[in-house]
């Protein structure tokens, strides 16, 4: 399953609301999560949006912590401090999910 | 945050709207949030911009608007039409604009989340401008968007605490929801100043209207008013309000018509009085009406003329043909047409436009043609009628009212239940009578005046309207051609008694002759009389005198003799 249409480079963001210990389990959680799955092929960046509130704006982002996968179209937003990695990762791409169970 | 309960008079932040800040002594609570809520297409948006704008023009007071709806640009075009620049004011750093888009299938949702996110832009955008005012339009579009309403409604709650913390005044608006104002109940989080919006359809005519539902620690208006929303923007027209303790002007105006003042005591009307001129098709109700406008026009006083059944060009061309040009007063700018059909507004609109018109114009006189022409249930039209005559006469305006009466009617049911109200009243009547009508006027009342109570016979020409006093004799009241009939059947019978007059003044005079002639011949026979007499004595005496010398002559004679 995971030769089909080669899914290039992720782009990821993550914005999350201060160094609260919920915005650090979720990065931490979304790490572990793209390394074990899209090792070698995502971006990640991670945004505090008290720091920088106008990526908040830019992208659209209401709810903390939010995943927005950028690339590859189209946008996805996953909202939720990404306590389920199988949700995760149907939220990123449902082919991932797929090939994980 | 202590409450500011202390201030005796809560702080309020002015919307700019027309009427609004009135019913409200104010505007909306300053510091909080308030509610504004309606269904779709009520105009929440654009009270919520007004707000915005005015406060940022008008007030000194950036604002932010988060949109939950449209785009930026979206609103920015639709409010351009009212002359609003939102992108002006963002250049100028007194708005800023953040869409916030809550897409449903976008949105993946996996554990615990907030909307952190949505505070931080809001204080970000807040920020950015020094905002002052807020308006959230409309934010229960984020319950479509996220599946946890509990976490939504604390949330939201948090977020009206934020506001009044950082003591924003806002605007959030809601959707009207069943058997509640809102759809999820926003109003229980909202709770210092409510406000409804309605657009309600009656027989087809659509009326808008708002009411303070709820204004905590504020007295406010409780009815429900009507409100506009034209290229001028949001007006509310607080008209209930009007009371009866309106100043009396003074002075008195002319009709127009010189025999229609001669008719009323002080030579005219009243100024700031209401004129009814009541009368069936055709008997010259908006030509009377004209009349005094341009009496008006010609002091140098403003009219406006509302006109619910000609437009003022054909009314101007009308009244051309009495001799009146009204058309140079409209361009003089001293006569303003506003002409609608009055199925074009519910009637609380059309007083609304009327009360808004009246206040930028500023005229002197008003002039509403016909007032029939306004229809609705009885009830709602004499309130309506009772709130317009209130607002003029509160105005000082001279108001002339026109009726239009149904041939055949009952008496009563003719003034529209307004006659009451009017403090002159100008009753115009067909008289048909051998086979021809005649225009004929009564003043049926004039408050605080002395008036004619007679029938006038109202003639229009080329040199304007003309009454002429109505043939009363013998025969009753006579107008039209029966009264030239009669007063030249007077004039002939006058004139044959005339001559049957002189007829025996000269019969009287010629007998008088006869009887002169006669004296004198009597006195001739009584003069030959007297000569004749007069003879006969001067015979008598010769005759004495000859006998006496006779008998001297003997006497002698027989003396010698002896």
């Amino acid at each position: 399953m995971t030769g089909d249409a080669a899914p290039g480079r992720y782009l990821l963001r993550l914005f999350v609301a201060g160094t609260a210990p919920r915005s650090l389990r979720t990065v931490e959680s979304l790490r572990r999560i793209c390394e074990a799955h899209l090792a070698g092929r995502y971006e990640l960046e991670v945004i505090d949006i008290y720091q920088q509130p106008e990526l908040a704006e830019r992208d659209g982002v209401v709810a903390a912590p939010t995943l927005v996968r950028a690339a590859p179209a189209p946008v996805r937003r996953i909202t939720g401090d990404l306590s389920d990695p199988g949700r995760i990762l149907r939220g990123l791409d449902p082919s991932l999910a797929e090939a994980r169970l | 945050m202590p409450e500011p309960q202390a201030v005796p008079k809560l702080p309020k932040a002015p919307t700019g709207i027309a009427g609004f800040d009135e019913i409200t002594f104010g505007g909306l609570p300053a510091g909080r949030p308030a509610l504004i809520c309606g269904a779709a297409g009520c105009g929440k948006t654009l009270f919520a911009t007004t707000f915005l704008v005015n406060g940022a023009t008008l007030y000194g007071e950036p604002g932010v608007f988060m949109s939950f709806e449209e785009r930026a640009e979206d609103l920015a075009a639709n409010v351009a039409s009212l002359g609003y620049d939102l992108d002006g004011l963002i250049a100028a750093g007194k708005l800023a604009i953040d869409h916030v888009r809550v897409e449903r299938s976008e949105i993946e949702e996996t554990g615990e989340y907030d909307l952190e996110g949505l505070f931080i832009r809001l204080g970000f955008a807040v920020d950015s401008v020094g905002a002052k005012r807020v308006v959230l339009d409309t934010i229960e579009t984020l319950f479509s968007g996220f599946t946890d309403p509990s976490l939504l409604r604390a949330e939201l709650r948090r977020l009206f605490g934020w506001i009044k913390d950082r003591g924003l005044t806002a605007v959030i608006t809601g959707e009207r929801g069943d058997g509640q104002l809102t759809r999820q109940g926003l109003e229980e989080y909202v709770s210092d100043c409510v406000v409804l919006l309605d657009n309600r359809v009656a027989d087809q005519i659509t009326t808008r209207r708002l009411r303070v539902v709820k204004y905590r620690g504020s007295a406010h208006g409780t009815n429900e008013y009507p409100f506009l929303i034209d290229e001028g923007g949001i007006s509310v027209l607080p008209v209930t309000s009007a009371d009866l303790n309106y100043g009396v002007a003074e002075g008195v105006i002319s009709s127009g018509v010189a025999g229609l003042d001669a008719m009323l005591g002080p030579g005219g009307f009243y100024r700031g009085t209401s004129v009814l001129i009541s009368g069936e098709a055709g008997t010259g109700k908006t030509m009377l009406s004209s009349s005094l406008i341009d009496a008006a026009c010609a002091r140098g006083e403003r009219c406006l003329s509302f006109v619910f059944e000609e437009s003022g060009a054909q009314i101007c061309r009308n009244a051309r043909s009495i001799g009146l040009d009204l058309a140079r007063h409209e361009a003089s700018g001293l006569l303003r047409f506003e002409a609608a059909r009055p199925t074009l507004f519910g009637l609380e609109m059309h007083l609304a436009r009327m009360h808004r018109d009246i206040d930028r114009f500023r005229p002197d006189v008003v002039v509403i043609d016909p007032l029939s022409a306004l229809r609705g249930p009885t009830s709602e039209l004499q309130a309506t009628l009772l709130r317009m005559i209130d607002l003029l006469k509160g105005r000082g305006i001279t108001a002339v009212f026109t009726s239009l009466r149904q041939e055949g009617v009952v008496e009563a049911a003719d003034d529209l239940g307004v006659s009451s109200l009017m403090d002159t009243w100008i009753k115009l009547l067909n008289v048909e009578a051998n086979g021809e009508r005649t225009r004929t006027l009564y003043v049926i009342k004039a408050r605080g005046m002395s008036h004619s109570h007679q029938v006038r016979e109202f003639l229009m020409s080329g040199d304007g309207i003309r009454l002429v006093d109505a043939y009363m004799g013998p025969a009753g009241v006579l107008t039209g051609t029966a009264r030239l009939v009669q007063e030249a059947h007077e004039r002939a019978e006058s004139l044959r008694r005339r001559q049957e007059t002189e007829r025996r003044v000269r019969d009287a005079a010629r007998r008088r002759a006869a009887i002169e002639r006669q004296i004198a011949e009597l006195h001739a026979g009584l003069d030959a009389v007297a000569d004749e007499e007069r003879l006969l004595r001067d015979e008598d005496a010769l005759r004495e005198t000859a006998l006496a010398d006779e008998r001297d002559e003997l006497r002698a004679r027989r003396s010698r003799a002896e």
